[in-house]
């Protein structure tokens, strides 16, 4: 397995990588916090990043997503060059991410929360001339996604009165309402009981069918049990990727991340 | 999830008569305005309204950026001045020239000015929302107050720009001299404006507008710019900014300094915050309150900025939804049958309520007119503001009344959560 890093680059040809990150680095001031990471998602793959509190998990989502810009290095969605691009332009291209924060519309019901993410993809960006409410493949895309996330029942509640599981929930349907082919979750399970992120995952399963997962997530029996490939992110750096039957076994791993919580 | 579903029932078939309400409202107030004149139609009160008429179009125009986009603005009566001046110019060039343009179009050039300014000023000024767009909006509020003061050959310097809207082309034989005719030409735009507001609210731009206001990192995650959604909405409430400024034109026949200045400014934010931000037709309460307010206290007591500010701190502390947030939180009570629960608290606390506020005003009045001596009249009674019974009479007032006033305030709360609760479990209240 010490090839892993090395391996994933070959395994993954670069044309069929959904997501692809190159010797990125980024430092705030002197601090650097991402150093030499190197990812590759390949289209339809579920990949799971998983690390230690403060290895830069989230850090790696931002860089992605157009959050912060990195720092040196570049960031490829389906082949194009997306490092430097503001989020919105990003996120038109079809990446799609959630927050590891709860991060919703408050004030806005839940039925509005998803039909706002409905509206670019549908092509209604800023149109002040249209009657929202009479756009049907908006209202019914909408309805889907409600559907999808089981939230149709609270369609008219206000989102900041959810509650916690039902807000995840509806993180995770803002963030597919666009359509993305490239789908980011930001440690979706946080904070649920064992149950709720069964549902969770199943849900995540089923609304992620034919896309490019790639997800950070602390429950290791999410990770093993939804994710094709795993990176691990160690200290701002990935030191390994490879398949979760490979992550099990890696030395290094275990060393770094895994052997931490068997004692 | 049973309570839940019901109310999903509920909503559902809440929507269906819906619809027939909501136009219902619109022709109501549609009448309201053409009949108002014929019940009260004296001189005075025809001015009140077309004041008031300006200003609900300038506190909705107004509530686009506070309460629909989120934007803190301290200088939007910039586009409301130049707006009027821009309206006034018309006006002069029209007659000048003799353009076949009658005075009921005039504010939609008024509209043009404070859009076309929104446009140049609105790119940098919407970069950033929260405490940076306030500033700037300060800024360029005292930028063209100040400007409107040195640039004499637009603004006219001190005396403004006059003009004479009479002069202007005649539409079927309305000259728009008599101050009647310019109050249906007031409501005229009032509902054209407020329709079109309304409706920009109804978009998918208007929708954006609201997530932008709740959420602005996130609205960058599903595909817009939340500058370019502020910039827009920066354009429209200048634009219907301006068109209330065209009709203050018409209506005071000039257009000065007075129009663009921090004043001017503070007051349409008062108002539309007093309105509420929260509901659509929370500034249009506001800016008639606020109005209604300006024209009768100015009139009773020197010291009505005090009362307006104490309204405003009240409210911002109490009732941050405004008067329309205030009666919309009834709304789940009626539909769940549990608001006469709560009438009866009301009902005791009006008492000791209206005690504190007259001693309150007694208070301030004593202060007020301390040095000059008038007399205060209140409610009909004369009180010598330098006699100690009047100090006696206020201070018994505000601590008995303030007292008593609590106690009765405690059991509002009480019941209005027991209401509350009864609504939440029938499934009215989320």
């Amino acid at each position: 397995m010490s090839g892993a890093v090395s391996g994933m680059s070959g395994a993954v040809s670069e044309k069929s990588a959904a997501i692809e990150v190159r010797a990125v680095e980024k430092r705030f001031g002197n601090v650097g916090i991402i150093r030499d990471l190197n990812l590759s998602v390949a289209k339809g793959e579920r990949h799971a990043v998983i690390g230690p509190n403060g290895a830069g998990k989230s850090t790696t989502f931002n860089l992605i997503s157009g959050h912060i810009a990195p720092t040196s290095g570049e960031v490829k969605l389906n082949g194009d060059r997306i490092s430097g691009l503001r989020p919105f332009e990003i996120n038109r291209r079809g990446l799609s991410r959630s927050f590891q924060v709860t991060n919703v519309f408050a004030r806005m019901t839940v039925w509005e929360n998803v039909r706002c993410a409905v509206l670019w993809a549908t092509g209604h960006r800023y149109a002040f001339w249209k009657n929202v409410d009479s756009l049907p493949e908006v209202r019914a895309r909408t309805a889907q996604i409600l559907d999808d996330i089981h939230l149709t029942h609270r369609r008219d509640v206000p989102a900041g009165l959810l509650t916690y599981a039902e807000q995840r929930e509806l993180e995770i349907g803002i963030t597919i309402a666009s359509g993305a082919t490239v789908v980011m979750l930001d440690e979706p399970t946080a904070g649920m009981s064992n149950a709720e992120t069964e549902r969770a995952v199943a849900l995540i399963r089923r609304l992620t069918e034919g896309k490019t997962l790639v997800i950070v997530e602390h429950d290791m029996s999410v990770v093993f049990g939804l994710a094709d490939r795993i990176s691990v992110l160690v200290y701002g750096h990935i030191i390994a990727s490879g398949t979760p039957e490979e992550i099990r076994r890696d030395p290094k791993v275990k060393e770094a991340y895994l052997g931490e919580e068997a004692h | 999830m049973t309570t839940a579903t019901t109310s999903t029932s509920k909503v559902a078939a809440d929507s269906v008569g819906g619809s027939l309400r909501f136009y219902g409202i619109w022709l109501i107030g549609i009448f309201v305005l053409i009949v108002l004149p014929m019940i009260f139609s004296s001189g005075g009160s025809l001015t009140s309204f077309s004041l008031i008429g300006i200003a609900i179009v300038f506190a909705l125009s107004y509530n686009i950026l506070l309460g629909q986009t989120g934007l803190l603005s301290f200088g939007h009566a910039v586009h409301y001045g130049l707006g009027g001046f821009a309206a006034c110019h018309m006006m002069n060039a029209v007659v000048s020239h003799g353009w076949p343009i009658p005075l009921p179009f005039i504010p939609l050039f008024g509209g043009l000015g404070g859009l076309v300014f929104a446009m140049i000023i609105g790119w940098v000024m919407t970069k950033r929302a929260g405490t940076v767009f306030a500033m700037i909006s300060l800024g360029i509020g005292e930028l063209v107050a100040s400007s409107s003061l040195i640039l004499r050959s637009v603004f006219g310097g001190e005396s403004g720009i006059t003009t004479d809207r009479t002069a202007l082309p005649k539409l079927l034989g309305w000259s728009f001299g008599p101050q009647l005719q310019v109050y249906y030409l007031i409501a005229f735009w009032l509902v054209l404006s407020a329709i079109a507001m309304y409706a920009l609210t109804r978009t998918p731009l208007g929708r954006i507008c609201n997530a932008v206001r709740d959420n602005p990192e996130r609205v960058q995650f599903i595909g817009y710019d939340p500058h370019v959604v502020r910039y827009i909405a920066f354009c429209f409430a200048g634009f219907f900014a301006g068109i209330a400024g065209g009709l203050a034109a018409i209506n005071f026949e000039i257009a000065n300094s007075a129009y663009l200045g921090a004043i001017q400014s503070g007051l349409v934010l008062f108002s539309t915050f007093i309105g509420g931000t929260a509901y659509f037709f929370g500034p249009i309460l506001g800016a008639i309150l606020v109005t209604y307010l300006q024209l009768g206290l100015t009139n009773l007591t020197t010291a009505w900025q005090l009362y307006f500010g104490i309204i405003f701190i009240g409210i911002v502390m109490y009732a941050p939804g405004g008067i329309a947030g205030l009666l919309m939180m009834h709304r789940p009570l009626i539909r769940a049958g549990t608001l006469w629960t709560v009438i009866p608290s009301y009902l005791l606390a009006i008492v000791p309520t209206v005690a504190l506020a007259c001693g309150v005003i007694l208070t301030i009045e004593t202060v007020a007119r301390f040095s000059g001596g008038d007399p205060i009249n209140l409610f009909g009674i004369a009180f010598n503001p330098t006699s100690p019974v009047t100090w006696i009479a206020a201070a018994v007032l505000v601590v008995g009344g303030g007292f008593v006033a609590r106690l009765t305030w405690q059991r509002i709360a009480e019941a209005w959560d027991r209401a509350a609760t009864v609504a939440r479990d029938r499934g009215y209240l989320a």
